[in-house]
Formats: C-alpha cells, sequence, structure tokens
C-alpha cells in the first residue's frame, strides 16, 4: 500500500468535521482535539513538576540540615523522608516526565508532523487524559489517607510494600498502586494512538524515512512501553492482592519469592528509561538542524540505532539486580548487554555533535536548551558505564553515584529537552512568542544550578554514601562530606527559584507576547506549514510531502531552508519508494 | 578521583578499584572528546555574515565513518572493560572460598544479628553467641558470612570492603570477605528496609589474629568456655 492509499484507508476518520460552534466544556475540558489534549497534559506536568520539585526541596534540606526545620514546613520525620523519596520519584518519572514528553509533545506533534487532522482514535485521546487526571488525583489524595503516603520507594521492592506492617503504610501504598496502574492504561491508551496515528495517517509522499525523527522516538517510545508494560500490570495486581487478599506472591512467609516483583518492576523499568529519554532526544534532534541550518548528520543511522537501542532494553534489566541475589552467574551475561548499549547511543549523540560541523549556528533559547540537554546528558551516559561494569556495581550500587547517573541522564532529557520543546514549540502552540531574555536568564540559571546539585553527588556516592537516607550524620564516614550536602541543597534551592522566570514568561506571553508568525524558526517540518496556532482540523487541506525532513542549505536553493511539503526538486530518488 | 573512595582494607577491594579506574580514564577521555567537539563546534560554526552552511546528510559510508569508527572503538573497548570486570566479579561473588571462617547474619528491621557457635564450634547449637551490631573478625583471613534476613529485604554493606550483597528473606545467600587491617569500620544497611533504614549501623571489627581468639573467648558463655579451654 502506498502511504496515500494508507491515509485514505484511515480507521477513524473524524467525526468533528462539521463546523458547529462547540460548547465549552468540549472545546476546552472534554476536547478531543489532540492540540487542546496536548495543553492539558503540558499544564497536568507542569503542575505536577511543582509538585515534584517541592519533595525536592523536602529531602535537600532534611539532608543538609538534618533534623532541623524546613522553612515553610515542619520537621521532617524517618517515615516521611521515606515517603518524599517515594513520591518524588513516582512524580518525577510518571507524572512530569511522561505526560510532559509524550502527553504533551507527543499529542501536540504527531498528527501535525504525519499531516493528520487529528489522532487516529480521538475519543481514545480524550480519555487517556482524564485517565491519568485521575490517576493524578489518586496519587495526591494518597498523601491525605491515615498512615501517609506510599513509602517503599518509587521502584516499590517488595516485602516491604507488600505488607503495611513493614512500613506503617496502609492505604498510602495501595493509592499509589491504583494511581500507577491508571496511568499505564493512560499512556497504553496513549500508545495505541501515537502507532496508529504516526504509521496509518502519514500525508501522501510522507514515508516512513521522511518522518521527523520526533515521530521516530515517539513511536519506539510507545511500543517500548507496550511491550514492557504488562508484566509490570500483573506485577501491581499480584501486589495489590498480597497487601489487601492474603497471597503471598511476593512475601517468603506465605510461600512467594520477593525478587519476582523485581525482575517484574525492572523488566518494565529498564525500557520505561528510554521512555521517558528518547521523546526527549526528539525534541533536541528537531531543534539541532533548525538551528544550525543543516540536515541531521545520518539520520538513517539515527534511527536504526533507536530501534537497535529498543530492542537491547529488553534484555538488560538485570542490571539493577547485581547484588540483588540472584545467581552471580547471571551477571556478567547482563553487563554485556548493557555496556552494548553504549553503541547506539554513541551513534546517536555523536550524530548530533556531527550535526553542528560546519553549520551556521544560531542561540535562541530552544537551541541553548537543546545544547545544554547533549552537553549534560553526556555526563549520564558515561557514568553510566561504571554501573554497567557488574564488579564496580558493587560498591556503587545504592549509593549517591547512581541518584547522581539518574538524574544526568532523566533531568536533561525529561526537564531541558522539555523545556527546549516549550520554547521552540510554544509560538506554535499558542500563536505567541516567548521573551528571549527571560528565555536565557532560565536557561542559564537552570543548567549553572543544575550541574550544581549533581556533579558533586558523583563524588559523595564514591565516598560509599547510601541513598534513601534520612540522616547521613549517623555514620561517622559520611559526616566529612556533610558540606557537599549543603552546597548541593543551595544549588538546589537556586535551581527551583530559577524556574520563576519560565513561569512569569508562559503567563506573561500568553497575554501580552509578540504574536507569532506561521513558522518564526522558519524550519521545514509539516507542523509549521499550518497557522500558529493551527485550526481545529490543522490543515486548510491535506499537505503532500516532496522529501526529507531536514533540507536545510541545500545547494541551489534560493534559501537555506525547503519545507517538506513545497513542490520542488524532489530529492533522492530511492526514497520515494520507500 | 579515587581518594574519594573510603580506605579499602579488603584483598579484593583494590582490584574493584582498580576497574573503576580503568573505567574512568577510558571514559573521561571519550568525555572530554565529545565535550571539546560540541564546545568547538558551538564557537567555530556560530553564525558569521557571508558564511553559509554546509550541505552534509551523513547518508555516505564516507561521511558516516565520522560516526561508525568512533563507534566501534567505543565497542571493542566496551569488550575491554568487560574483559577486566569480568574476572573481578567472579572472584567476589562467585567463588567463595572453602574453609573459609563462618559468621551467620541475620537481618531485621533495624539490626544487624551475628552469629557465632560457641565452644563447641557448631552452629545452631545452645552455646551459640549472638551479638547485636557488633562483625567481629580476625586479619588476614577469609571470613563468609551467611545472610538470612527476617523480614524485608536489607543490604549487608561494609564500604571499606567493597562489599555489598542485598539479604532476601526466605533464602540464605553466602558470601565472603578477607579483611587486611585491624580497625573498626562502619556497617550501614544499603537498601531502604523502612522507616529505621537510615538507622540500622553496625560495626566491623578487624582484629590481628591473636587479639581475635582473645576475644572469641570472652564472648563464650562463662562455664562453656572454661569447659572448651583445655581442648584448645
Ligand atoms: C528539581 C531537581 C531535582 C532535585 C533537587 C532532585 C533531588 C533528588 C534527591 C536528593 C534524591 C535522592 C534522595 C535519596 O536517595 O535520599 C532524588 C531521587 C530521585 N529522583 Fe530526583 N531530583 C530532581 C529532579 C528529578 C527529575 C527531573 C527526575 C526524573 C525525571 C527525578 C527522579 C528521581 C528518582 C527516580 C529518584 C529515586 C527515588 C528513590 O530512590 O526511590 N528527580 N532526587
Ligand atoms: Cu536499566
Ligand atoms: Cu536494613
Amino acid at each position: 500500500m502506498t502511504a496515500r492509499a494508507v491515509a485514505k484507508a484511515t480507521p477513524e476518520p473524524h467525526h468533528n468535521r462539521h463546523s458547529a460552534p462547540q460548547s465549552f466544556w468540549r472545546k476546552y475540558v472534554f476536547s478531543v482535539d489532540h492540540k487542546v489534549i496536548g495543553k492539558q497534559y503540558l499544564a497536568l506536568g507542569l503542575f505536577m513538576a511543582l509538585v515534584g520539585g517541592f519533595t525536592a526541596y523536602l529531602i535537600r534540606w532534611q539532608l543538609a540540615w538534618p533534623e532541623t526545620e524546613v522553612p515553610g514546613w515542619s520537621y521532617v520525620e524517618p517515615d516521611f523522608y521515606n515517603t518524599m523519596v517515594t513520591m518524588h520519584g513516582t512524580i518525577m518519572v510518571f507524572f512530569v516526565a511522561m505526560p510532559i514528553l509524550l502527553g504533551a509533545f507527543g499529542n501536540f506533534l504527531i498528527p501535525l508532523m504525519v499531516g493528520a487532522p487529528d489522532m487516529a482514535f480521538p475519543r481514545l485521546n480524550m480519555m487517556s487524559f482524564w485517565t491519568i487526571f485521575t490517576a493524578s488525583c489518586v496519587l495526591m489524595a494518597s498523601f491525605f489517607v491515615p498512615g501517609g503516603a506510599a513509602a517503599a520507594g518509587w521502584t516499590g521492592y517488595a516485602p516491604l510494600s507488600a505488607d503495611p506492617v513493614y512500613t506503617g503504610v496502609d492505604w498510602g501504598q495501595n493509592l499509589w498502586i491504583l494511581a500507577l496502574a491508571l496511568e499505564f492504561s493512560s499512556f497504553l491508551m496513549g500508545g495505541v494512538n501515537f502507532m496508529t496515528t504516526a504509521i496509518n495517517m502519514r500525508a501522501p509522499g510522507l514515508s516512513l524515512f521522511r518522518l521527523p525523527l520526533f515521530v521516530w522516538m515517539q513511536m519506539t517510545a510507545a511500543v517500548l512501553f507496550m511491550l514492557s508494560v504488562g508484566p509490570l500490570i500483573a506485577g501491581a495486581v499480584m501486589l495489590l492482592l498480597d497487601r489487601t487478599a492474603g497471597t503471598g506472591f511476593f512475601l517468603p512467609a506465605r510461600g512467594g519469592d520477593p525478587l519476582l516483583w523485581q525482575h517484574l518492576f525492572w523488566f518494565f523499568g529498564h525500557p520505561e528509561v528510554y521512555v521517558v529519554l528518547l521523546p526527549g532526544f526528539g525534541a533536541i534532534l528537531e531543534i539541532l538542524p533548525v538551528f544550525a541550518r543543516k540536515p541531521i548528520f545520518g539520520y538513517r543511522a539515527i534511527v536504526y540505532s533507536t530501534i537497535a537501542a529498543g530492542a537491547l532494553s529488553f534484555i538488560v534489566w538485570a542490571h539493577h539486580m547485581f547484588i540483588s541475589g540472584i545467581d552471580a552467574r547471571l551477571a556478567i551475561p547482563f553487563s554485556v548487554t548493557t555496556i552494548l548499549i553504549s553503541v547506539p547511543f554513541a551513534i546517536m549523540i555523536f550524530s548530533m555533535i556531527a550535526t553542528l560541523w560546519g553549520g551556521s549556528l544560531r542561540f535562541p533559547t530552544p537551541m541553548l536548551f537543546a545544547l545544554g540537554a547533549l552537553a549534560t546528558f553526556l555526563i549520564g551516559g558515561v557514568t553510566g558505564i561504571f554501573l554497567g561494569s557488574a564488579a564496580v556495581d558493587i560498591f556503587m550500587h545504592d549509593t549517591y553515584f547512581v541518584v547522581a547517573h539518574f538524574h544526568f541522564t532523566l533531568f536533561p532529557s525529561a526537564l531541558l529537552g522539555g523545556f527546549a520543546a516549550i520554547y521552540y514549540w510554544y509560538p506554535k502552540m499558542f500563536g505567541r512568542m516567548l521573551d528571549e531574555t527571560l528565555g536565557k536568564l532560565h536557561f542559564w540559571i537552570t543548567i549553572v544550578a543544575f550541574n550544581c546539585v549533581f556533579i558533586p553527588l558523583f563524588l559523595v556516592g564514591m565516598g560509599g554514601h547510601m541513598r534513601r537516607i534520612y540522616n547521613p550524620l549517623q555514620y561517622d564516614f559520611l559526616k566529612p562530606m556533610q558540606p557537599i550536602h549543603e552546597f548541593a541543597t543551595i544549588a538546589a534551592i537556586v535551581l527551583l527559584l530559577g524556574q520563576i522566570p519560565l513561569i512569569v514568561n508562559f503567563f506573561w506571553s500568553l497575554a501580552f507576547g509578540r504574536r507569532a508568525a506561521d513558522n518564526p524558526w522558519q524550519a521545514n517540518t509539516l507542523e509549521w506549514a499550518t497557522t500558529s496556532p493551527p485550526p481545529h482540523e490543522n490543515f486548510a487541506a491535506v499537505p503532500t510531502v516532496y522529501r526529507d525532513a531536514y533540507e536545510y542549505s541545500l545547494p541551489g536553493n534560493a534559501t537555506d531552508w525547503l519545507p517538506q511539503h513545497v513542490p520542488g526538486p524532489a530529492l533522492k530518488a530511492q526514497e520515494q519508494a520507500a | 578521583m579515587l581518594r574519594w573512595f573510603p580506605e579499602n582494607i579488603s584483598t579484593y577491594g583494590g582490584d574493584i578499584d582498580a576497574v573503576f579506574s580503568l573505567i574512568y580514564y577510558i571514559v573521561g577521555v571519550w568525555f572530554l572528546l565529545a565535550e571539546g567537539a560540541l564546545f568547538f563546534f558551538v564557537f567555530r560554526y556560530r553564525r558569521r555574515a557571508g558564511r553559509a552552511a554546509a550541505y552534509v546528510r551523513g547518508e555516505r559510508f564516507s561521511e558516516l565513518a565520522w560516526v561508525l569508527v568512533p563507534a566501534v572503538i567505543v565497542l571493542a573497548l566496551d569488550f575491554g572493560i568487560e574483559a577486566a570486570g569480568g574476572p573481578v566479579w567472579a572472584r567476589v561473588k562467585e567463588d567463595v572460598p572453602e574453609h573459609a571462617l563462618r559468621v551467620n547474619v541475620r537481618a531485621q528491621q533495624f539490626n544487624w544479628n551475628f552469629i557465632y557457635p560457641g565452644p563447641d564450634g557448631q552452629f545452631d547449637s545452645a552455646d551459640d553467641v549472638t551479638l547485636e551490631n557488633e562483625l567481629h573478625v580476625p586479619a588476614g583471613r577469609d571470613v563468609e558470612v551467611r545472610l538470612e534476613s527476617k523480614d524485608v529485604i536489607h543490604s549487608f554493606f561494609i564500604p571499606n570492603v567493597r562489599l555489598k550483597q542485598d539479604i532476601l528473606p526466605g533464602r540464605t545467600i553466602r558470601a565472603w570477605f578477607n579483611a587486611t587491617k585491624p580497625g573498626r569500620y562502619e556497617l550501614p544497611c544499603a537498601e531502604l528496609c523502612g522507616f529505621g533504614h537510615y538507622n540500622m549501623r553496625g560495626f566491623l571489627t578487624v582484629h590481628s589474629a591473636d587479639e581475635y581468639e582473645r576475644w572469641l573467648q570472652e564472648q563464650w558463655p562463662a562455664a562453656a568456655a572454661t569447659a572448651a579451654l583445655p581442648a584448645s
């Protein structure tokens, strides 16, 4: 089937083609328009980021000045500290990173980038948002039930999580399981939509190898999520049964095995890291060529590397379990597969850097954030090699080295990539430009403070500092490192305050920002081929695609850009066939 | 960098630190090269009047070699790292020495219990000696710890020895070490095990060989100890 035929055979052609005025509720609340849904996800993700940031503040304060009163709060008790660590991880991964990167930008951009009028299943899409909204409410409610919210770590290791006697948390932990289960079903609905839309609803001429890399990354992330989440949902049901129905899947006293939970969790958990990572990469990959005015370097190599990394991610889960008590002979195979993943990631990173080579670079805020994400992700990438080596992991596992490492992978993709995306696509989303001065201020505070928070934590980790430790002053060997905690906490406070320029910018520009042109960055991909913001059905007429997504500075062309939908030289004959 | 590590006092800890250093130097060079290229390009290719961007797609093999050749080198170095790390892992985790001095460890929220056989030399007999949060071993001898947990997962961690091993309720896990330097070292729990996790603090005391014998006999219940003495 040609792409054109596929587009015609679209499963669920947009039902609301009628242009009758819609009620307020239909238009802004229970909307089926992917653009509105994308914005709803963005609002939810940014709100939850504030909650997640506040938990980080409480954690960091307690670490720097143990058992002193936290300004704006009160004392943090040991059990509440465990709750904070648990909720921080849960919120940041599942309720900030995923809603912003996949929910907001995946929803907003995939139909626009493939030239479709909406997602393949708009109602399902609406339901997926309201499901995660419910999940967030359940999660927030868990703070207010007797016993407090979950406290067994965001990984929920059994038996700690499987029986209330161990944590003192009863309903909070049940609600945590329920919230995660709802969140997963939300992203399952989203994933179906992403894949169907990206594959079946492409505009005529938009072959798979002409897709913007952002779409490839979102598709791969959706596939990874869908293939990995099943076992964890099963695990969540078993955990809930252990807690409430007296089963013993994970409780040795009732014949179960705690390791089973870890296998189920990490079989999902590692691919999940890429679910968060890849869309952030996708945003960076869209932004670099536009502001370098160059084609992306090695498009196909990046696509194949992404798929390879995705496939490998399913056979590395036990690297989180080297010293968990699995058979020691399993460690080396898992260590090898883990370290192998560095190769596709090296290809992606080298390609990003090579894209800059010979460019004509300009540095508006989106580009700064994209470059900042790339520069800091490198630290996350290389430090993963230490943890992938089973021998070194004996010492490093469950120390602050791990904490620093995963923040250097997740923060650049989820937050720096997310910010890059906000600055870059805001004009398309809201029809206004963000203020550049505030944007640059936001960038510099964020990037400097972020490094000041987490680079020192590598050193603390090498000193053997355990993670999830309420009061480090209990240990003589940790006491000399206390000044580092104080430094990191001050930096963390700066980092949190540094988000104020973004908040101000976001709302101020919404009302008073300069009106955005349809294509303010002179970019080639299809989302810029419609108005800013796009009308209800996205495109006045279905665009036809004539070439690859990144044809910048093409020799012989009058301008240094050539949008995908503008007729002209069809480049690379071989690709029309694909 | 390595000075951040706690002092190593075990026979195999140095090997682990050496693998760390090896990786450190390898990825350190790569990191500096990649970061250097990034900053250099950002500076060198910033927009200037009259200079257009190059049209390079990186699809031809000759161009892509700039990415693929370094990636192949990365692959080769990865295997080097594995080759260095594998035997160290095997030594620490797979090959528990026979005839080691044995101590049973029973972890619980939020305490370490260390169990020594009494004068009869047998575990699980009436004269067993249980110490809370105090593990004593002689220097220069292989020590096997048999790890068990009463309730949740704990993790047996001795930073100075470079040993860490999770303890799963429902199983007995064997681990070992050989501490070379007498002294007193902290022994935290490295796996979140409840609200008192941060306070699950034990001590490893390494004695010289004779001092250890003397210490051991002091622990024995008085009657049993005298009965056993003539034999020794
Ligand atoms: C505002 C910046 C942030 C700060 C200051 C911060 C701080 C911290 C600290 C201090 C811990 C470790 C606590 C401990 O081990 O005792 C932690 C854990 C964690 N953080 Fe963050 N964090 C930030 C942002 C993020 C982001 C953006 C993500 C993910 C997208 C994230 C994910 C996690 C996870 C998964 C854990 C592990 C929780 C656990 O051990 O159960 N954090 N964070
Ligand atoms: Cu992993
Ligand atoms: Cu413990």
